[in-house]
């Protein structure tokens, strides 16, 4: 057997949508789960999914009792006039002995290291803090104990990050790219009228219709706007503005933006790991509690197996990938911004 | 204090000719008072104007021009971050910040806040008053309700805020470049491809509805921002900056005629009539002002 | 174009698609069924849960409100879904029925089944479009995380009232047989 790749292995981060998915990843072998209040405070605010405060508070207790942390998500951006909705649930969050809070709002990151300054702020991705100069404003302000990192990164750059920040790093590992930068996209709420943002919410639910003709064509439509339509025996998505197909003058019916895959940086994971990541991060807190079990238990064997000196098969996980097909995204090379 | 209406920082890639013809145009017949220069959208076309730079910032400031320099807004590779350097570095220049990097090369420095870094709330708007920024330019998705609210705040932390009145709306920003993608391209070879598009590219529906327009990594409303029926309801917010976004057409019609309403000489309706004139190829859009759909027309 | 309001649905593609399930093979041609004597069985179910998992309707919210009907496309009838807290209900309904809906889910019943198992992702039938949607999005998505948020599972509850060996069901498959 070869010589383990790392001394300390990095923590595993994942998601969860309800206190279920929760209990699901802790048992899975999540070192650390995140979460968001219901309603606006964080960005996947969809109906139905979240925590209540009560339901918040009995997985902290939980997952203590497993030796894992919870990390409140406070990631949406408050507009004027409804900062205290923010304020509230970060101090409900410190109240309930959370192990950090992901914020995005600088302001909010403000209030919180004036009133919780023993309390451990993580930059959430919606920050979009991506240069050592943007990271290292944040832990000079507000004292910021880890960043994540936007998906938009290789490898190599990570590495130059991490050499020139003093906070630690969090970078995602699995699950739906985002590629436009995130906390800057208004795509929503220009076809919707409710923000990303500002709300949380992105393609919401109640603007969401499918549409299939009598020969199972189906069309997935926003609002007005029609995202994408696919023929019968095709695979359904959700109508994510940025995952549709769309025309331009010289081609039709492409993936303009991006096509639905998932990001799987499984055998990243060493790489990852030498450029100086600590936390490796699963994204999905809409997605069901079997998918959780999946991902989590699987990358808790590859994290552990690549600390053993192995090289873990994870080709389970593919089948679990929004469309049935993965990338390594920026990760690997430049080549595919 | 007077009403200033100011022309943003172009973000399309026109040649270094046309850049610099607009801005003498802007110079020589613009009632306007501030201008951003600077490359917002795309490290990669920084240089292409330099040749041109120092001549545009002399004609404005020889009419009497204020000239701000905007950063660009996403900052991830060593090519962004140096160009942020170049950019930040004079200090006897006024600089508009549209990312939090270009904040740590502007300590003790007084400057603005670009409408790409979310200043959404009083708390944000406090942070970054007390860190030297000496005016804000909000988010194009504010609601009014929010604007109203800020300006107050603005007021008693002696900031200006600024809020765009006209122009295609920048709605997302990404690290990959779709006009490169739509000729299979990256951005690093992309051969600067977004040059056939002065205002953006077209991007439809596979209905052939008119949705979006692309602008390497920036994705822009289809519709034109117009707050020609607003304009009083800013100004009575105690708004005092207005910016236009430059277009390859309507950019000095819009200066002249906002101009002319600002100052009362003609009403909204007769500006709405003389904006049209300009036949721009697009609908007008002023959902977001009123917490709609930012692609919908509030009569 | 806002969610679609139960008075919109008759001619709305959930109500086509019904339209057209209930004109496709030999279930169409059956006399009405004695669907009462199921109503002991399916109000048995959906008050049993209410009651063992009161957070499920908490979770709900405004979708509580709402008409779900479900399509078992391989079974005589219809069911209704009204996930009202304060008076829960289940039904089946004869497929030539109009009826109004506010969410309407089409799906083999194994693959319904599925679809409330814990220990399925409820989201790959969708993709892979097992299972079919339309009508109020939002109430759709309400449900999938109200039942995603059960540890138990709610399928075999169900599947074991639904047995071919429980009475009333037994009894309608007879009929359907011999129709």
């Amino acid at each position: 057997m070869s010589e383990p790749l790392y001394a300390d292995k990095p923590e595993l981060i994942c998601p969860a949508g309800t206190p279920a998915s929760l209990r699901v990843a802790v048992d899975a072998g999540a070192d650390a789960i995140y979460c968001g209040f219901m309603g606006p405070t964080n960005a996947r605010n969809f109906p139905g999914l979240n925590f209540s405060l009560k339901e918040m508070a009995k997985s902290v207790n939980y997952a203590h009792d497993k030796g894992a942390k919870l990390l409140c998500a406070i990631n949406s951006f408050p507009s004027a006039g409804r900062t205290d909705i923010w304020r509230k649930a970060i101090d409900d969050a410190v109240s309930i002995d959370v192990d950090a809070i992901i914020i995005a709002d600088i302001g909010m990151a403000d209030y919180m290291s004036k009133k919780h300054p023993n309390n451990r702020i993580h930059l959430s991705v919606q920050a979009g803090a991506s240069s050592p100069e943007a990271i290292n404003f944040y832990t000079d302000r507000f004292d910021i104990k880890r960043v994540v990192l936007p998906r938009i990164l290789t490898v190599q750059e990570i590495k130059k990050v991490h050499d020139e920040i003093s906070c630690e790093i969090e970078a995602f590992i699995f699950g739906n790219i985002g590629m436009m930068a995130e906390g800057r996209c208004s795509l929503t709420n220009y076809v919707t009228g409710q923000s990303t943002n500002m709300d949380g919410v992105c393609s919401p639910a109640n603007f969401v219709h499918y549409e299939e003709d009598e020969n199972q064509n189906l069309t997935t439509r926003l609002g007005e706007f029609a995202i994408d339509c696919i023929g019968c025996g095709q695979n359904a998505g959700y109508p994510t503005i940025c995952k549709g197909r769309y025309n331009v003058s010289h081609r039709k019916e492409y993936y303009a933006f991006e096509e639905p895959i998932s990001l799987n940086l499984t055998h990243l994971l060493p790489d990852l790991i030498k450029a100086g990541v600590t936390a490796l991060k699963i994204e999905g807190r809409q997605r069901s509690k079997s998918y959780i079990r999946s991902v989590v238990s699987s990358f808790r064997n590859a994290v552990d197996g690549y600390a053993r000196g192995e090289t873990p098969d994870i080709s389970e996980l593919l089948a679990l990938t929004e469309g049935h097909k993965q990338t390594e995204g920026a990760f690997k090379s430049k080549a595919w911004r | 204090m007077s009403v200033k209406l100011n022309i943003g920082p172009n973000l399309f890639n026109w040649s270094p000719e046309i850049w610099r013809d607009f801005y003498f145009k802007i110079a020589d017949e613009a009632p306007i008072d501030n201008v951003f220069l600077g490359e917002v959208i795309c490290s990669k076309r920084a240089p292409l104007f330099y040749p041109v730079l120092e001549q545009v910032v002399e004609r404005l400031e020889k009419a009497n021009k204020k000239v701000i320099f905007s950063t660009l807004a996403e900052v991830t590779s060593n090519i962004d971050r140096r160009l942020m350097n170049k950019q930040t570095a004079d200090k006897n220049i006024i600089v508009e910040a549209n990312d939090i990097s270009a904040l740590q090369h502007l300590k003790d420095t007084p400057h603005s806040i670009g409408s790409y870094i979310n200043v959404y709330n009083e708390d944000s708007l406090e942070f970054f008053a007390k860190n030297g920024a000496t005016s804000i330019a909000l988010n194009p998705e504010m609601p009014k309700s929010a604007i109203k609210q800020l300006s107050k705040c603005a007021k008693a932390l002696d900031v200006e805020l600024e809020v765009q009145i006209f122009g295609r709306i920048g709605l997302a920003l990404s690290a990959r470049c779709y006009h490169a993608r739509a000729y299979d391209r990256t951005k690093d070879s992309c051969k600067f491809i977004c040059d056939v598009d002065p205002d953006g590219m077209d991007l439809t529906t596979m209905e052939g509805q008119r949705f979006l327009s692309i602008n390497g990594i920036q994705t822009m409303s289809y519709t034109y921002l117009n707050l020609v029926n607003e304009i009083d309801e800013l100004l009575e917010f105690g708004i005092n900056n207005l910016r236009i976004s430059p277009h390859s057409k309507g950019t000095l019609k819009a200066a002249k005629t906002f101009r002319l309403l600002i100052d009362g000489k003609i009403d909204a309706s007769e500006a709405s009539t003389r904006l049209k004139e300009e036949k721009i190829d697009a609908p007008f859009s002023n959902g977001f002002y009123h917490g709609e759909a930012g692609n919908e027309w509030r009569v | 174009m806002n969610a679609q309001n139960i008075s919109d649905l008759d001619t709305s593609p959930g109500q086509n698609r019904l339209n057209k399930a209930n004109k496709g093979g030999v279930l169409r041609f059956l006399p009405p069924l004695p669907l009462f004597t199921l109503r002991p069985l399916l109000t048995h179910i959906v008050k049993s849960i209410a009651k063992k998992h009161p957070e499920l309707f908490l979770r709900l919210g405004n979708s509580a409100n709402k008409t779900f009907l479900i399509n078992p496309t391989n079974l005589p009838f219809f069911l209704i879904l009204k996930p009202d807290p304060k008076n829960p209900i289940l039904k089946a309904h004869n497929r030539r029925d109009i009826i109004k809906h506010d969410v309407y889910i089409a799906g083999s019943f194994a693959t319904l089944l599925k679809m409330i198992d814990s220990k399925t992702d409820s989201d790959a039938l969708f993709f892979n479009r097992e299972i079919v949607v339309s009508g109020d999005s939002e109430a759709m998505v309400a449900l999938r995380n109200a039942l995603d948020d059960m540890d138990d599972s709610l399928a075999s509850d169900v599947a074991a009232s639904f047995g071919p060996l429980a009475p009333p069901i037994r009894k309608i498959f007879d009929l359907v047989n011999k129709a």
